[in-house]
């Protein structure tokens, strides 16, 4: 007879059928219901699964530029479709492959990592899944019928204006790459929500993984980094489509507001790929090493640094543009003080493995780690290199800096995500991946990498640029580009040895070996479906290692939660950062809903680029009412307090700051004010460009007062509605008019404000495509109106609720993000008054 | 050859054979004074660098393989903080001031004294090149960029369409021109000699193929060109160049270019009054022979797609030998 410890959670045995309870509710739909599956080991396998093909995809697209490139004056591929190529190439491997992957990796190892049964919105990221290969793959098919964007992946206007560059090929980039970016914040919502509500009891922020760490910074980077490459992408879709001046100098405009944009998002872009996988290599070596990571807390706070940081190093990609010396010297102070939290990673992980207690074992996860170290030092150090502004001036769009980031990225990203491979199969494979195969992979991977980079640091600093079709052949590049080439098809075969690696033993499912490794943390514990039986107490950064049952304990469900209490799906909600147990959420399952919704919502997007706008805007519809009917779903009744065993008894129903919807609804409103203020700073930096085309002097003067004083009593006006709404919200069960005749009269004033905002200025005759202020001007309203059309949806969906008998006093989640969302929307509308309406008097 | 130390020869000696002979493009051989002290900051980075990266693989090595004893010094949080913090904020400390004193000397340098403008246009894919004396006089020449040797020279850079950047690595960095903006660029040349140069901003189709040649001359050489690159084309009376040239304006060429002297007064395209005294046809893309112009003329779309000059195949075999007859003998 078996003993159970008497000081556990809970006791054992467990009762009959409470496993199969769980199976039962946590069970992936089968045959073509599988596309409706949310569970995060399904659909982060499919999400890795999607980024890999577009590694390969996009690797492929490589290979035929260095064919291209293998000799001088070569006419394989031709002038425009090798453009055509690298500029695909550069846009799949940054915005299909790398972003994506990491976040496939956050939804597939975070709830493992934390215990918990699920990321707190699990159709999001199915939803966010979607969108992302639909889109995808669109996107990428676009080579093979010549209407590739052409522009390069940083689509610099004004080459990628209508005028230099007409046809929708530049289009597909905008429209495509645009909607792919909302993707990601969704994923970036969940992760951030994830990791801060949803881990095991006992698990401070001090005792978090890395790799959580790691995420969490991504994911709050990538809040604060895409708006502003969403904002530029709106901006040149709108100058291309409507002939808004935004970048065209003759009119006020300027093509740097994009490379400022673009790259207040692209550098944060390169940590954003960088800093989950080092998050995933600081839980390996210490696991190849058998010993704790030495300089957790000098990590973390390395990490921080880094994300920080990496906000403020953007002008080191314009360093030629001739911008003024001060900024000069201070982009490259910033860009020399990022290498040092890189430096405290590498010797945190050098000293790791110098405190190993046994042999460092040698496997494929440690050749693939090894291989990193090396590359991304050298990586680092060229980048120390291009950060000196002399040099950079030499180095810049050469193919010296090719070299550089190639790096950066592949050793800093790449060569960690095949460590990550071989090392966390085992979580959802039945059998591991060969070592035969995979020192293979390596070393072919190591080998051809640095052959076909190396030589480009002396190619670049030879004179060649990058993105050059062709070269003649008496430069002297001949020889290091047919290295490069060389080196390249070495390195693709590596790839090609995994990917037989994977087709010969990669098998989705349970049963692989227990903890292959001897790891220290939760994701190789005992999982199912169902992610680990119960939920179990940490006490220390290696729970596996500190307490030796705990895997026998987690399964026989001896910790938190081994049961389904309410009969659904759900995790245990801790708080932010002591991790004490606060509610259960219920959490939804498989649905056609969130699937509809991205189908439509990526159709409407891609019509729009070939013009099919009929059509596009159904397509648009059909999105919002799938989006409707998903939500109608979720907010489920309160069941009552249950008992998730250690004498806790916790709600399953929580509004306000404690609820896991109240912070995804701020993390939203984050994300819109990280919009606006990339749009303030355009608004302004356009102006000491230009401030000859502003109002009153080049411009018709701004309309009288009274019109930002109305739109702004409306816009508090609403607010207050919304506020007495929420006073007066009815009791379970019943219905008050009063609430919805609120609501109604709230959203009408909201679209007031709008629109008198937008009349105001048509009636002193601002056109948007006369100047750059102009379009500025109309920019501010068409911002806050896509905040207004959102709010107005919600405020219906809210009054439907209501109706339905499914909002009241204390179920009331839906009114609360209306409530937000609202306020929110004033005001951002309110700082657009002040903006549009008082600088020019101000200056004026 | 720079004026570094001697290793600096010694490793651009190995690089220049790495890279096989010629080196006209190449910041390893620099020929002017802003990418001279630009090569000797990159080899000191260099060999720094490789030390580093050498440091961290006997680290590495150290830490995997040694014993219990040498290892131990590497397993605290000082250690970290010693080899993550300490040493490369004093490196950086050190590489962050000379790289500034590089930047300012490369900036402060005066402008020449005597009175020469040098603008440069970028433009789907060629390069505009205007000089204007003192007295405010101008000509255009194209692809082709004449300076005094030894006198820093500003040149003030501007784009008709869209991004270019202005790149001789034999000379200096690369500065971007910008619709809007005019961007001054001080180049010094240090010995006489032709370097080539060649568009480093991605410019759309033909971007590849935007090259073009500098020329350092001894000031009284430089001075006697300019008095002869500002007046009008040399007529020759030959037989085939009196033919060309009447072909040249009865086909409407002159429509988009210019040869100073002649009714062609076109604006869209190159300069042509001296295009036979240019090192290269087409922005570097094709040697400056008789031979060549013909075959631009023909074939231009394939030489270089996209470029915005029509291909003319309305002309006979004959015909085509004497335009190239005559373009080629505007020396």
């Amino acid at each position: 007879m078996q003993q159970y410890p008497a000081e556990l959670p809970n006791k054992g045995p467990r009762p009959k059928g409470e496993l199969e309870e769980l199976e039962r509710i946590w069970a992936t739909p089968k045959g073509f219901r599988m596309l409706t599956a949310v569970n995060n080991t399904v659909i982060g396998t499919l999400y890795i699964g999607a980024a890999l093909l577009f590694f390969v995809l996009a690797g492929i697209l490589a290979l035929l530029m260095r064919t291209q490139l293998a000799v001088p004056d070569n006419n394989f591929l031709g002038q425009d479709l090798y453009n055509q190529i690298f500029t695909v190439h550069g846009t799949t491997m940054m915005f299909l492959f790398a972003v994506p992957v990491v976040e496939a990796l956050g939804v597939m190892l975070l709830p493992q990592m934390l215990a918990a049964r699920d990321l707190p919105f699990p159709r999001l990221s199915a939803f966010a899944i979607w969108a992302y290969i639909i889109g995808g793959l669109v996107f990428f098919s676009t080579i093979f019928y010549d209407m590739a964007p052409k522009g390069g992946w940083f689509m610099y206007p004004p080459l990628t204006l209508t005028e230099y560059s007409p046809g929708s090929n530049a289009d597909f980039w905008l429209l495509g790459i645009g909607f792919i970016e909302i993707s990601a914040i969704a994923g970036a919502i969940e992760i951030i929500v994830g990791v801060l509500r949803t881990r095991p009891p006992g698990m401070t922020l001090a005792k978090m993984p890395i790799f959580a760490w790691a995420m969490l910074i991504f994911a709050a980077m990538i809040v604060f980094a895409f708006p502003a490459v969403i904002l530029a992408t709106m901006l040149l879709e709108l100058e291309r489509a409507f002939g808004w001046p935004f970048f065209t100098a003759a009119s006020g405009g300027d093509a740097l507001l994009w490379q400022h944009l673009f790259w207040f998002f692209g550098h944060p872009e390169v940590y954003i790929i960088f800093l989950p996988a080092a998050g995933l290599v600081s839980m390996m070596i210490p696991v190849m090493a058998q010993t704790p990571l030495v300089g957790y807390r000098l990590i973390v706070v390395a990490l921080i640094a880094t994300g920080f940081f990496s906000f403020g190093l953007w002008v080191h990609h314009m360093f030629t543009t001739g911008i003024p010396g001060l900024s000069l010297a201070f982009f490259s102070a910033a860009s020399m003080a990022v290498a040092i939290p890189s430096g405290i990673q590498v010797f945190s992980w050098i000293a790791t493995i110098a405190t190993r207690k046994s042999r460092f074992r040698v496997t494929v996860p440690s050749l693939f780690v090894m291989g990193f170290l090396f590359i991304f030092v050298l990586g680092g150090l060229t980048g120390v290199m291009v950060a000196v502004v002399p040099f950079d001036f030499q180095a810049h769009d050469t193919y010296f800096i090719v070299a550089h980031l190639h790096y950066v990225l592949v050793g800093g990203m790449v060569f960690p995500l095949f460590a990550t491979f071989y090392f966390w199969a085992p979580m959802v494979s039945r059998k591991m991946l060969s070592e035969r195969l995979g020192r293979w992979a390596f070393w072919l991977m190591f080998i051809g990498f640095n052959t076909a980079f190396f030589p480009m640091h002396i190619t670049g600093l030879s004179g060649m640029p990058r993105r050059v079709w062709t070269y003649p052949g008496y430069l002297g590049w001949d020889m290091l580009n047919l290295i490069s080439t060389a080196g390249a098809f070495i390195m693709a075969t590596g790839v090609l040895v995994f990917i037989i690696d994977l087709v010969r033993n990669f098998r989705f499912g349970r049963g692989g070996p227990e903890n292959p490794w001897n790891a220290g943390t939760l994701e190789f514990l005992p999982n199912d479906v169902y992610s680990t039986r119960s939920i179990p107490h940490v006490t220390s950064r290696d729970p596996l290692w500190d307490q030796p049952d705990l895997a026998q304990q987690v399964r026989e469900g001896l910790h938190y939660l081994p049961n389904a209490p309410t009969g659904g799906r759900e995790t245990v909600i801790t708080s932010v950062i002591e991790a004490k147990p606060q509610y259960v959420i219920q959490m939804p399952g498989p649905s056609w809903t969130h699937l509809a919704a991205a189908v439509f919502t990526a159709a409407c997007f891609l019509l729009l680029t070939v013009k099919a706008v009929a059509i596009a805007l159904t397509c648009g519809v059909l999105a919002i009412v799938s989006c409707i009917v998903w939500a109608w779903q979720l907010d489920r009744p309160d069941q009552g307090e249950v008992d998730i065993g250690g004498g806790i008894r916790l709600p399953t129903y929580m509004t306000g700051p404690m609820s896991h919807s109240w912070w995804a609804m701020v993390i939203l409103m984050l994300v819109g004010a990280s919009l606006f203020i990339s749009y303030v700073f355009s608004y302004l930096y356009l102006w000491t460009v230009s401030p000859e085309v502003w109002a009153p002097g080049g411009s018709p003067a701004l309309p009288p007062w009274t019109y930002p004083l109305g739109s702004a009593l409306l816009l508090t006006g609403g607010s207050a509605l919304v506020y007495w709404a929420e006073k007066r919200l009815p009791a379970a069960g019943r219905f008050s008019l009063l609430v919805p005749a609120l609501l109604v009269l709230a959203a009408a004033l909201l679209a007031g404000a709008v629109g008198l905002e937008v009349l105001g200025h048509v009636r002193t005759g601002l056109d948007p495509s006369a100047n750059a202020y102009s379009a500025m001007v109309y920019m501010a309203a068409v911002l806050t109106g896509q905040a207004a059309f959102a709010t107005i949806i919600l405020c219906a969906f809210a009054c439907g609720r209501l109706a339905a008998k499914r909002m009241d006093r204390e179920r009331r989640i839906t009114f609360d993000n209306a409530a937000l969302l609202y306020w929110y929307t004033a005001a951002q509308g309110l700082c657009g008054l002040v903006l549009i309406h008082g600088f020019p008097r101000l200056i004026g | 050859m720079s004026k570094g130390p001697l290793w600096t020869m010694a490793g651009t000696g190995l690089l220049v054979l790495l890279a096989g002979c010629n080196s006209e493009q190449s910041a390893f051989t620099p020929a002017g004074a802003e990418a001279e002290r630009i090569n000797i900051l990159f080899w000191i980075m260099t060999i720094a660098g490789g030390l580093i990266l050498v440091g961290v693989i006997v680290l590495s090595a150290v830490a995997i393989h040694a014993g219990e004893t040498l290892r131990s010094r590497l397993s605290s949080e000082r250690f970290i903080i010693g080899a993550g913090l300490v040493f490369p904020v004093t490196v950086l400390s050190m590489l962050l001031v000379y790289g500034f004193v590089v930047l300012r000397a490369g900036a402060s340098a005066p402008p020449s004294d005597n009175g020469i403008r040098f603008v440069i246009s970028g433009e789907q894919w060629w390069w505009r090149v205007t000089y204007f004396d003192a007295d405010g006089n101008s000509f255009e020449s194209a692809n082709e960029l004449h300076i005094p040797v030894g006198q820093p020279v500003r040149l003030e850079l501007t784009t008709a369409d869209v991004l270019h950047s202005f790149w001789v690595p034999r000379l200096a960095g690369k500065l971007d021109m910008i619709p809007g903006r005019t961007n001054v660029l001080t180049i010094t040349a240090t010995e006489e000699g032709v370097s080539r140069g060649q568009c480093a901003e991605y410019c759309g189709g033909a971007h590849a193929l935007m090259s073009f040649h500098v020329v350092a001359q001894t000031p009284e050489d430089f001075e006697a060109w300019m008095a002869k690159e500002s007046g009008p084309a040399v007529r020759s009376e030959a037989g085939p160049a009196v033919r060309g040239g009447q072909l040249f304006l009865d086909s409407g060429c002159g429509g988009c270019h210019a040869i100073r002297g002649t009714p062609a007064a076109g604006v869209i395209g190159p300069d042509l009054t001296h295009v036979g005294s240019r090192h290269s046809l087409a922005a570097a893309t094709l040697p400056n022979t008789a031979e060549a112009f013909a075959h631009w003329i023909a074939n231009n779309q394939h030489i270089k797609p996209e470029n915005k000059m029509p291909p003319y195949n309305i002309f006979t075999r004959s015909e085509l030998e004497d335009l190239a007859f005559y373009l080629e003998s505007l020396q």
